[in-house]
């Protein structure tokens, strides 16, 4: 550390109080300068517009450092340099994302109206319209089966891994299985619920929990690596204190540890949920497809909406294109709702801390 | 004290709960004008009540929609559940059960003891009725080239790897007054195990005169190439090369243009029509029983106007159901799939070849003998 | 638990006749070795393009998120980010083969153009973009919600008086960083790539609609025919499955599950070697 924190050498006759800074807004004329230079290169090699944003980003980088380290020290220059491919790499991973977000939002809008939302898919004449009422009330009725199977399951087992069982063989076992769970396919997780419910229910049992419980196989090893990481940056100090006013351990737990983590937590949980309510595969197979609304998770099939897609696409005409991407816009805008609904509650539990 | 902890972590799920209450508090608005019929059940709509559950072939689906659309305006109080899994687990679960009734792609037949599994399920010998019939299309994207005629043998070289080149002299041979350039060919195949590859290759190994050195299969017997997931996946990747061709459902190939298959002497369009004559003419397979009206397809034929490149699917069930109910609703079903109107129904929503008459009536026969044992 | 025990050994005894069948479930192959050895080097090279491209990339968001953009800013790309996470794969698959691979085939023939000599550009270029450069990068995307939105919560956790320390001594933001943020979040982003990785290795529909697959084991990035992945080799076969094949694919389930342990014993055992030193 003491290497890094050296000053930069300067001499004796004037000793300055600051080292030099490049003078405000030079990043823009850096920028600009960039730009333009890198504009020859399509003028005169005919580059198509992508080459000229690459390589004035380039240069902007390069010059931006070799210039505060001829003005400024070399710390400074590493930091902008840093700083500039930070935001760099946050530019180049926006252009996909924003894509394909525009690609769901441009292509599902023509197809969201109240018939679209109200609607289920029976109908007794093809020309009658059909909605996604039966695939939105599915996917939040299993998506909240397997959430409140996974989350109590995925937070006690963390906090048994973080609190409790510091490296002893029960431990190491939940180690073990999470670890090999997370790279779980998705089928094979609806296989074993297919398999299992048909073992204990009969041949013909398609229910809504059965996709639930698949789904819950992919979603706790989320939620219990995502917390036992945020249980484990809980400072120890935190807990030494509580410890010392007497306070017994599930007491400093739920009201230290749970609390100073919760941001985490829930970030962890949301994530893992926006996981699973995306998944097709294992519901097709134990959850099955249904044009009727169906609220009941413990009978008869229920379709979600990623199923609804999934048969939209095979259907492959460029009507049940639409709809199909008419679905995921309403799948993404279910997950931001859940979202926004996770981060307000979070809001209110979080201790209060400068931040 | 506690209780703020747990709240804390059933969080989201509190978020969802409440979203799925407001939503279930009121029912969708198509089916609550259903139940309203009950009360004044006219007198034209079928009594019949309860679920339908089917699985299997996903190429049937889109006509599966128009059965089920049909079925249920026939019979409003029933739901029919058609589950495309695929072919494999539409014979499994209809042999562990799980469904009343079956979709597939390739007939039961006993080289695992699938047919012998499914006999014994029902107790006597299944039903297997011709449902949907479909001619697959050779599709291609060439730029300046919108209509190719090729034979068996060429098809075969060029899905093999054999002819490179859009103006190979094989190609050029059978179309004189084509403009063809010197792109390179790209063929595009299917990289999942199917029905459409396993329909196509039986064509290609039967009608090429030995240009096809593979056996039929279901998954792409020839190693490399480009590859594409599912129909959609096969249109895509034609779409979007130049110089590319591919096969898949003819209903689904959107704009491309496809190519006229020499049969006989003479160039057929992949047409429902020309399908359906394949179909009439095809032999049933060697042991088949009353019920069983699986057939070999004909590749080889010559019939005048036969496009001999089809995909044929089926449907299963069984002659007895335990109770009355399902042996009801699964005759109902069959009865109506088979019928000139479900027929029709499924070639205007899913460009199908509808049955010809005489394997039509066959069937006809076979399905309205289903009852309760 | 019990359940996440109950699938390993439902998986081993569903799968291990798998490793034993006829031939002719093994569609060309000869025994299982043969037929599992191009898809387990798919699905490692596939996951490997997806962490090197997304492992930078998720922590620069996450840095930004966290430490370098306004407030005004880091909340809505938070929000935005996260979600991607519940875009469905099929989704993904879709924008995959009909936007991203056809914009990929002139980089991919500018990279063949200069950079041929390299075995990864060797072409012939695919003329429709299904590489399996277009899966991993494919996957990329979508394991970049995972990947930072963890990390920027392990950067969120770091005690302020840690970073205010590190400002106070004359450090620059970048050594802040480095010296403060980095050693603490450690174990966390450590974690987050691990979770990053098991979905880009379990990932069926999207690799399986994206990637033109099917061929043998090659570093070639850009070519038509590429190894696929265990999982979307499991969801292409699965459809048309008989109790044969099916015991096989679940076998190859059973490959995959030994590499994501081996990679997380692998990564645990590195991060177990320095761990909190610093950060307790």
């Amino acid at each position: 550390m003491s290497t890094t924190l050296k000053p930069a050498p300067v001499s004796v006759a004037s000793i300055p109080l600051t080292h030099g800074h490049l003078p405000r807004g030079a990043e823009i004329l850096v920028g600009v300068v960039a730009a333009a230079a890198a504009g020859l290169f399509p003028l005169l090699l005919g580059w198509g517009l992508v080459a000229w944003v690459i390589v004035s980003v380039i240069l902007f980088i390069v010059g931006l450092t070799v210039w505060s380290a001829i003005v400024e020290t070399r710390r400074s220059a590493t930091d902008r340099m840093v700083t500039a491919l930070v935001w760099t790499a946050f530019g180049i991973a926006l252009v996909p994302l924003v894509s394909l977000l525009w690609t769901v939002v441009s292509k599902g809008v023509p197809a969201i109206n109240s018939t679209f939302l109200s609607y289920s898919a029976f109908r007794t004449s093809l020309d009658q319209p059909i909605g996604i009422y039966h695939a939105i009330v599915g996917t939040l009725v299993i998506t909240l089966c397997a959430v409140v199977i996974s989350v109590p399951i995925g937070i006690f087992a963390a906090i048994y891994l973080v609190e409790y069982g510091k490296g002893n063989r029960l431990a190491r076992g939940i180690t073990f299985l999470v670890d090999v769970m997370t790279g779980i396919p998705s089928i094979v997780a609806g296989l074993f619920a297919f398999s299992m419910f048909t073992a204990f229910f009969g041949a013909g049992y398609r229910a809504g929990i059965g996709g639930a419980v698949a789904l819950s196989l992919l979603m706790i090893p989320i939620v219990v690596r995502s917390t036992e990481e945020m249980l484990r940056l809980v400072p120890d100090d935190l807990r030494e204190a509580a410890y010392a006013l007497g306070t017994p351990k599930w007491r400093t737990i739920t009201k230290v540890v749970l609390r100073t983590s919760l941001g985490g937590i829930i970030t962890g949980v949301t994530l893992a949920t926006a996981r699973i309510i995306g998944e097709t595969a294992p519901l097709l197979l134990i959850a099955g497809l249904t044009t009727r609304t169906n609220v009941n998770p413990f009978e008869g099939f229920m379709t979600t909406l990623p199923v609804f897609i999934y048969s939209q696409f095979q259907k492959g005409t460029a009507a049940d294109f639409e709809l199909a991407w008419g679905t995921a816009l309403v799948l993404v805008i279910i997950v931001l709702l859940l979202n926004i609904v996770a981060r307000v509650i979070g809001k209110i539990f979080a201790p209060k801390t400068g931040r | 004290m506690n209780r703020t902890s747990i709240r804390k972590a059933l969080a989201p799920s509190v978020a969802v709960l409440a979203l799925s209450i407001t939503l279930t508090a009121c029912g969708a608005g198509n089916e609550t004008t259903d139940s309203g019929s009950d009360d004044s059940s006219s007198a034209e709509t079928g009594t019949l009540t309860g679920e339908l559950n089917g699985a299997g072939a996903s190429s049937q689906e889109k006509a599966m929609e128009a059965w089920s659309v049909g079925f249920q305006g026939l019979n409003p109080d029933v739901t029919l559940n058609y589950n495309p899994l695929g072919s494999g687990d539409g014979r499994t679960q209809f042999i562990e059960g799980g469904t009343l009734f079956a979709g597939t792609d390739s007939a039961f037949d006993d080289e695992e003891g699938e047919l012998t599994a499914a006999n014994e399920r029902c107790g006597t010998d299944i039903i297997q009725v011709p449902s949907y019939v479909s001619p697959i299309a050779v599709m291609f994207n060439l730029e300046g080239v919108d209509s190719l005629q090729l034979d068996a043998a060429t098809i075969a070289g060029i899905f093999d790897g054999k002819i490179t080149s859009w103006d190979d002299p094989a190609i050029a041979d059978l179309n004189p007054d084509a403009d063809l350039p010197a792109t390179d060919i790209s063929p595009v195949h299917r990289q999942d195990d199917s029905g459409t590859t396993e329909n196509f290759t039986d064509y290609l190994s039967q009608a090429s005169d030995g240009a096809w050195p593979h056996e039929p299969d279901g998954l792409w017997p020839v190693k490399g190439g480009l590859a594409a997931e599912g129909t959609s996946g096969v249109v895509a990747a034609v779409t979007n090369g130049n110089g590319t061709i591919g096969y898949a459902d003819a209903s689904q190939v959107g704009e491309l243009s496809v190519v006229d298959v020499k049969v006989g002497e003479e160039y057929v369009a992949p047409t429902a029509e020309a399908a359906a004559k394949v179909v009439a003419v095809s032999p049933p397979v060697e042991g088949a029983t009353e019920t069983d009206m699986a057939v070999e397809v004909d590749r080889t034929t010559t019939e005048a106007g036969a496009y001999p490149v089809i995909l044929l699917s089926y449907l299963v069930a069984c002659q007895t159901y335990e109770t009355q109910e399902d042996a009801d609703l699964v005759k109902a079903f069959m009865e109506y799939v088979v019928s000139d109107e479900g027929q029709a129904a499924a070639a205007e929503n899913a460009g199908s070849a509808p049955l010809d008459a005489e394997t039509a009536t066959r069937a006809q026969d076979i399905v309205s003998a289903i009852a309760a044992g | 638990m019990a359940t996440l025990a109950g699938v390993f050994i439902f998986l081993t005894i569903e799968g291990v006749p798998g490793f034993f069948q006829e031939e002719q479930f093994y569609k060309g192959a000869g025994n299982f070795w043969g037929y599992v050895d191009h898809l387990l080097f798919g699905t490692v090279l596939a996951a490997t393009i997806a962490l090197i491209v997304a492992v930078p990339l998720a922590f620069g968001i996450a840095l930004v998120v966290s430490h370098y953009a306004p407030k005004w800013i880091a909340g809505p790309v938070a929000y935005v980010i996260d979600l991607l996470a519940a875009v469905p794969s099929v989704v993904f698959g879709l924008w995959g083969i009909n936007l991203f691979a056809p914009k990929m085939v002139p980089i991919y023939d500018w990279l063949n153009a200069h950079l041929g000599w390299l075995p990864f550009f060797e072409g012939p270029v695919n003329p429709v973009g299904t590489t399996i450069l277009t899966a991993g990068l494919v996957l990329a995307i979508m394991i970049l919600p995972i990947i930072t939105a963890i990390s920027r919560e392990v950067f969120t956790q770091t005690p302020v008086l840690h970073e205010e320390a590190a400002l106070a001594l004359g450090a620059t933001r970048w050594e802040m960083i480095r010296l403060a943020v980095f050693p603490y979040a450690k174990s966390g982003m450590v974690s987050a790539v691990m979770l990053g990785l098991g979905r880009a290795l379990g990932e069926t529909m999207a690799v399986a609609m994206v990637l033109s697959g099917g061929g043998g084991i090659s570093f070639n990035l850009i070519a038509s025919s590429n190894p696929t992945s265990i999982a979307a080799n499991i969801a292409s076969q699965y459809k048309e499955n008989t109790p044969g094949t099916l015991h096989v694919l679940i076998a190859t389930g059973l490959v995959l599950f030994l590499v994501t342990f081996l990679v997380n014993f692998a990564a645990r055992w590195i991060v177990a070697g320095n761990d909190r030193k610093m950060a307790r």
